[in-house]
């Protein structure tokens, strides 16, 4: 796991691409190199507030889409004013960040498989997972993304190979991504699965695999802070009781670790 | 710029707020170089209580105007867990103990809740008997089993809770009072008739929120936070402190540890300027976990000297 610098640091935003309902915000980034899955707190240095309701205040998480030529990149889609502000970031303008935070993806072990499988915004941290596991010559992996509409559905092109399911029908398989998700397991069941999205798709990947007795890690989004365990903000209920912190204890844990995959608390938007 | 409180010796006077900074986990987070870095000169637990608490079913957050409300519920793992297992974590970052040489160890002030005087009781004792605990601050933002009221809210109540239990320990003894209360000058008074060698505030003010309209038109008052209820902290409330840790100051002779909303050193001065010996810094460390090192800085340059701002400007 790569520890992050103590403080937050003032980043550089580089650019900003326009990636159908997604905005793919970059950044230039000296700082560690993140693992797939880490997370990282962001919020703009000027004008952080005094949006709708007077907000945003606290620092909003995003998982690290990628980092490639000293730029870290984060997918955001414009849901509150803290997301709001961060899509208006244009080249030049100042950002904070706070990271790379939390837990990370394991590499698959015993000759599985790769299988992502993602859903909507959620769908950033797999591409920093390809690109790692491209990177050291694992077999191409199997890459799932779902999305509710055709302009949602545009996010694909973050991953390269991806088979797209919509709700809608629109793009791709009309229906869930973790039909997709079974067919492929129905093939080939000696894979492990990486998941990233709503809670709903991710607890139907949790229940799936659960079934098939398929190892899973599952990225997981929550209400949240600080990031780095102080607030006590960002829990999920855990097997056999008491809770979990997903800035510190995920954002991927093992899929064995949870019951289930509850609506998460509503992520300060 | 080091100060003294309560006899123990601050390289600067910035801590934090109980509850507001978890040092093992953000170890976890920043690694070894957080001992290095530790932002404040004295480290104060969350709370800690008899039993083991899980914390409040989620959402435990709300964001609001300038400001979050919490409803966390003090999850800890109870006295004992805290005794086996966080005092040698904190020992191993240099808190209360274990200091490498030419460093000094970060002073740890145990924060504690009870809900009667004989579970604040135990607690003191327990508490007593670890040397690496240096102080102990006392949250008396919660019910008396005996009477339902805050044991905190009430003056009369609170002198008497304090007066059986302040026995118990030979360590310095701080109460850190609620806000929640009508007088909170005369709750201070009343922590220091009672054998308080400090007090502490303010907490957060009780807040809630309500859970986005689903449809139809009104009466729909589902709450939001899992809790009910919770607190709300943050630069909205700064106005707030700054006015009871004036009030506190102006009423007590003992120490005062001021905070509430403070962002920045010129913040941090204000609760200075009116009588504050200590300030602690909360809910802005999550927004940036190194601000207390950069307010202790700039007090230590005189940085936050001539910056208070005209309104309006």
């Amino acid at each position: 796991m790569s520890h992050a610098p103590f403080g937050r640091r003032e980043l550089t935003v580089t650019g900003i691409d326009e990636l159908g309902a997604y905005r793919v915000l970059r950044a230039a980034d000296d700082g560690p190199h993140p693992e797939p899955g880490q997370f990282a707190m962001l919020a703009a240095v000027e004008r952080w507030g005094a949006g709708e309701d007077d907000r945003p205040y606290v620092l909003r998480a995003f998982s690290v889409a990628r980092r490639r030529d000293g730029e870290s990149h984060f997918l955001i889609e414009d849901v509150g004013p803290g997301t709001r502000r961060l899509c208006e970031l244009r080249a030049g303008d100042r950002l904070w960040a706070l990271g790379p935070l939390g837990r990370g993806f394991v590499a698959p072990s015993d000759g599985r498989r790769a299988l992502l499988v993602g859903g909507g915004v959620g769908i950033a941290p797999l591409a920093i997972l390809q690109d790692t596991l491209q990177g050291e010559g694992a077999a191409g992996a199997t890459v799932l993304l779902g999305f509710r509409d055709g302009t949602r559905a545009e996010g694909a092109a973050l991953l390269s190979g991806a088979r797209v399911a919509t709700d809608d029908g629109s793009v791709g398989h009309r229906g869930f991504v973790t039909e997709l998700l079974a067919a492929e397991l129905d093939e080939d069941p000696h894979a492990v699965v990486y998941a990233c999205g709503p809670a709903g798709m991710l607890e139907g990947v949790r229940a799936l695999c659960e079934r098939r007795d398929v190892p899973a890690q599952l990225a997981l989004e929550a209400g949240m802070a600080c990031g780095f365990g102080a607030c006590f903000g960002c829990v999920v209920p855990k097997r056999g009781g008491g809770y979990l912190r997903v800035c510190v204890d995920g954002p991927v844990v093992d899929a064995a670790e949870l019951e289930r995959v509850d609506e998460h608390a509503g992520a300060p938007a | 710029m080091s100060v003294e409180l309560c006899g123990l010796q601050l390289a600067h006077p910035i801590i934090n707020g109980s509850g507001t900074f978890d040092a093992i986990a953000a170890r976890r987070a920043f690694g070894e170089r957080l001992r290095e870095e530790f932002p404040f000169a004295a480290y104060v637990s969350k709370t800690i209580t008899l039993a083991p608490r899980a914390g409040n079913p989620p959402p435990r957050l709300w964001e609001a105007a300038a400001g979050l409300v919490n409803s966390i519920g003090l999850p800890n793992k109870g006295l004992d867990g805290y005794i086996a297992e966080d005092l040698p974590q904190l020992a191993e970052l240099g808190i209360g103990a274990g200091a490498n040489a030419g460093e000094g160890v970060v002073p740890l002030i145990t924060n504690v809740m009870g809900a009667s005087a004989d579970e604040i009781s135990a607690l003191l004792e327990a508490c007593d008997e670890q040397a690496q605990i240096a102080a102990i601050e006392l949250n008396v933002s919660c019910p008396n089993v005996a009477t339902g009221l805050d044991i905190g809210a009430d003056p009369r109540q609170l002198e008497q809770v304090l007066g059986a239990v302040r026995g118990r320990t030979r360590k310095p003894l701080i109460v850190k009072l609620t806000p929640n209360t009508a007088d909170v000058a005369a709750c201070a008074l009343a922590a220091e008739h009672g054998g308080a060698d400090a007090v502490s505030l303010i907490n957060t003010l009780r807040a809630m929120a309500l859970a986005p309209r689903t449809g139809g038109a009104g009466g729909n008052a589902a709450r939001w936070l899992g809790g009910g209820t919770g607190g709300l902290s943050g630069p909205a409330i700064r106005a707030v402190a700054l006015a009871q840790v004036a009030a506190v100051a102006a009423r007590v002779a003992i120490p005062v540890i001021g905070m509430g909303g403070v962002q920045n050193a010129s913040h941090a001065r204000d609760l200075l300027d009116v009588g504050a010996s200590v300030v602690a810094v909360g809910t802005e460390s999550f927004r940036d976990p190194a601000t207390g090192s950069t307010i202790a800085r700039e007090l230590a340059s005189g940085g936050a000297e001539g910056r208070r701002s005209t309104q309006p400007a």
